[in-house]
């Protein structure tokens, strides 16, 4: 078979992506159709930036949903005779198969992992995101609410985390060697009690007067909350599960505790300039609980900031997790993360430069597109 | 004043404590005792030799004691064996075996000794954080000038074509990592691939002889990243400031509209750049690591990763308590230089 022409490639490539082109498509036009019904949502989708940043982020989501259509062959499987070989080279003993960008320094398909990265890029930094704010919301808000000695001592710890160098912190807690000590453990057990404890007083100082509705609220939680805290943080769940690999929760645990003092310090600003509005003085008349007013009065309240940091922390815990790819101390040796990839492909990258390009695209564009949706929501939140 | 800066320090000092114990303690933790025992006496040791090389060599005091020690306020360890030889902290380091020196920590300026390198480390350290000094000190010469003329630009006409380009551009530059643009500056300027080989795609000859060849690409990779965001922040401040009353009395009054810029507008809108920039200084550690790494500069950032990689524990120490002075002197003067420069500020 002959080597793919560079227009060819392109061609096949986007045809790959049929699935996520179909997917924007049905998405925006029915975004752009009830755009006026979507609040925040919907107005994003009338400034440029926004919807810019929408369409790159939809892109890479849509890319991990149908990463196994769109990848043409195993990320994982090494072909012979296709080691380092250039974008557009048929695959030895297959008909009707190129490496598309093609093959890596294992004679890995360069398209394929790029297209299978995009999964744990997008499993492991929202989540990782939303557990920060977990942690960053509700030790942030009654620090800022009470202030005093226990904003002192929370606020010094969170500038002892901050103070640390990032690439420090992540070499000291990321190794093999720390698993056996068990840190990671207590750490994330610590850590992932938190979105129990949120949930848990969301729900109580909603319905303190109704014990049958907290009744069921709270056991749900609870239920629900140590099952997959006993799965997660300790590899104990009886069912099975809920899983992490140790080197995942590791990586899990160090990028949460990196973002968690940096939430928590903007929460806590926003919850002091908060609780001097006249809604809140009311909720104290009428006798609040004060885990009331935190959670229901000052958090919807401060969401548009909040809403806006979201978006801008998932782009850097992408960062933060390509950093540690490019380290070596990615999830797994073998894993297609962009960061390990990269990594992989600087060290030829003065005779074959094609292994590590597309994963940098690929992940500049995911950054880029969280950053411009962050820019997109600002600027809206800003209008009202 | 001064008592802000006293208890500003005193703030600093306490941290740097608990940073650096919180550091001992983690580079300390039993698996690397035991690859240093083994990688000092041999790979087939057991693990009862382990154990009593541990014990003979001081390692099997409280760890609060041991970091005592390293830090050099409480005495180092003495052992006599049966034969009557007596080792210590001090005694192998000290010039004077009879007499040895009863401290011997940082306080001491005594920083250890490198396994890897084979050499003291505080000569290691100070060799290594000049050549990072050198980079350092390009990086913050192309990125500041020009993150500060971009901001600017783009600040006092906001809305204009130009400053949605360069807005753009600082977007752009802020979701570019370094070990990503590293990459594609590689690729462009240094690999066939890109066909243009202006530049070399490593430093390491840039370590005796810096040239405009072999220093450009990790200066320009690092000074990418942060030149986005001092710009934004520029950006917004100058955006700011322009909308200020006395903006528009000076435009009233019939200055050109340079003059209004370079003369009112500047000086107010660059105090919230200037923390910034000193923030930024941080964050530049890590993209000296991956700089380093990828143009294999052999600096600071690239000591880090290797006493790492090689369990050289206190090189690690050291390469840590170096890292957060940094972090710490930084945000000092950024405290500082902020009350200086806003006159709105007073501190009491």
């Amino acid at each position: 078979m002959e080597r793919l022409t560079a227009l060819e490639i392109t061609t096949r490539v986007l045809a790959q992506f049929t699935p996520v082109w179909i997917g924007l498509v049905v998405i925006l036009t029915l975004s752009f159709m009830f755009r006026k019904r979507l609040g925040l949502y919907g107005k994003l989708l009338g400034s440029p930036i926004g919807t810019a940043g929408l369409v790159l982020v939809l892109f890479w989501v849509l890319t991990a949903i149908f990463a196994d259509l769109i990848a043409t062959m195993d990320p994982l499987t090494q072909i012979s005779g296709m080691k380092n070989k250039k974008p557009g080279w048929p695959v030895s003993g297959m008909e009707g198969h190129w490496y598309l960008l093609g093959g890596d320094n294992l004679a890995r398909d360069v398209f394929s992992r790029m297209v299978k990265g995009s999964q744990i890029v997008l499993a492991i930094a929202p989540a990782a995101t939303i557990f920060a704010f977990m942690v960053g919301v509700t030790l942030g808000l009654p620090s800022g609410y009470y202030g005093g000695k226990l904003d002192t001592s929370l606020s010094f710890l969170a500038n002892l985390v901050l103070a640390f160098p990032v690439i420090l912190l992540f070499f000291l807690l990321v190794t093999p060697e720390i698993r056996s000590t068990g840190v990671p453990l207590w750490l994330a057990g610590v850590l992932f009690l938190f979105p129990i404890i949120f949930f848990c007083m969301l729900f109580y100082s909603r319905f303190r007067e109704q014990p049958n509705k907290l009744a069921i609220y709270l056991s749900v939680t609870l239920v629900l909350g140590f099952w997959a805290y006993s799965g997660l943080a300790f590899n104990k769940d009886p069912l099975g599960v809920f899983y992490m690999d140790p080197n995942l929760l590791n990586i899990f645990v160090a990028v949460v505790f990196v973002n968690s003092p940096t939430v928590f310090r903007i929460v806590r600003g926003l919850t002091i300039d908060i609780k001097t509005r006249d809604y809140v003085a009311a909720a104290q008349t009428r006798g609040e609980m004060p885990w009331y007013i935190m959670l229901w009065e000052v958090l919807p309240n401060a969401r548009g900031p909040l809403i806006v940091d979201f978006c801008l922390r998932i782009g850097y815990t992408t960062i933060l997790l390509g950093t540690l790819g490019f380290f070596g101390l990615g999830v797994t040796p073998e894993s297609p993360d962009w960061g390990m990839t990269i990594n992989e492909g600087r060290k030829l990258l003065a005779a074959y430069p094609h292994p590590a390009f597309p994963p940098t695209i690929a992940l500049m564009s995911l950054v880029l597109g969280l950053n411009l949706l962050a820019d997109g929501l600002r600027e809206e939140s800003l209008k009202d | 004043m001064i008592s802000f800066l006293i208890r500003r320090s005193g703030v600093m000092v306490l941290t740097a404590l608990c940073l650096t114990f919180i550091v001992f303690f983690l580079t300390n933790l039993e698996p690397n005792l035991e690859k240093l025992t083994k990688s000092e006496g041999n790979m087939r040791m057991t693990d009862v030799q382990v154990q009593s090389w541990l014990e003979k060599n001081g390692y099997r005091q409280p760890l609060i004691k041991r970091y005592g020690e390293w830090l050099g306020v409480s005495p180092g360890w003495t052992n006599t064996d049966d034969e009557g030889k007596t080792t210590g902290r001090c005694i192998r380091r000290a010039e004077d075996p009879e007499n040895p020196a009863k401290y011997c920590g940082l306080l001491q300026g005594e920083w250890g000794f490198s396994l890897v390198f084979k050499n003291d480390i505080s000569t290691i350290i100070s060799e290594k954080l000049a050549l990072t000094g050198k980079l350092m000190m390009w990086v913050l010469i192309v990125m500041v000038p020009a993150a500060l003329i971009i901001g600017v630009i783009a600040g006092m006409r906001e809305g204009t074509k130009t400053d949605r380009t360069l807005s753009g551009f600082s977007i752009l530059s802020t979701s570019t990592p370094e070990y990503v643009s590293g990459v594609i500056l590689i690729i462009i300027f240094s690999s066939k691939f890109g066909g243009l080989r202006w530049f070399k795609g490593t430093a390491a000859t840039a370590m005796e002889n810096i040239t405009f060849e072999n220093f450009t690409l990790p200066v320009v990779t690092l000074a990418l990243y942060g030149v986005g965001y001092i710009a934004r922040m520029t950006r917004a401040s100058m955006a700011e400031v322009m909308t200020e009353q006395y903006i528009r009395t000076a435009r009233l009054k019939g200055l050109s509209f340079p003059a209004v810029v370079l003369k009112h507008a500047l000086r107010n809108a660059l105090i919230a750049p200037f923390t910034v920039i000193m923030l930024q200084i941080p964050w530049l550690l890590t993209g000296v690591v991956i700089v380093e790494t990828l143009f294999n500069y052999k600096g600071f950032g690239w000591t880090l990763v290797a006493a790492v990689g090689n369990n050289d524990i206190e090189l690690l120490l050291a390469c840590s308590v170096v890292a957060v002075m940094v972090v710490l002197v930084t945000q000092l003067i950024s405290d500082i230089g902020y009350v200086f420069l806003n006159p709105r500020i007073r501190v009491n």
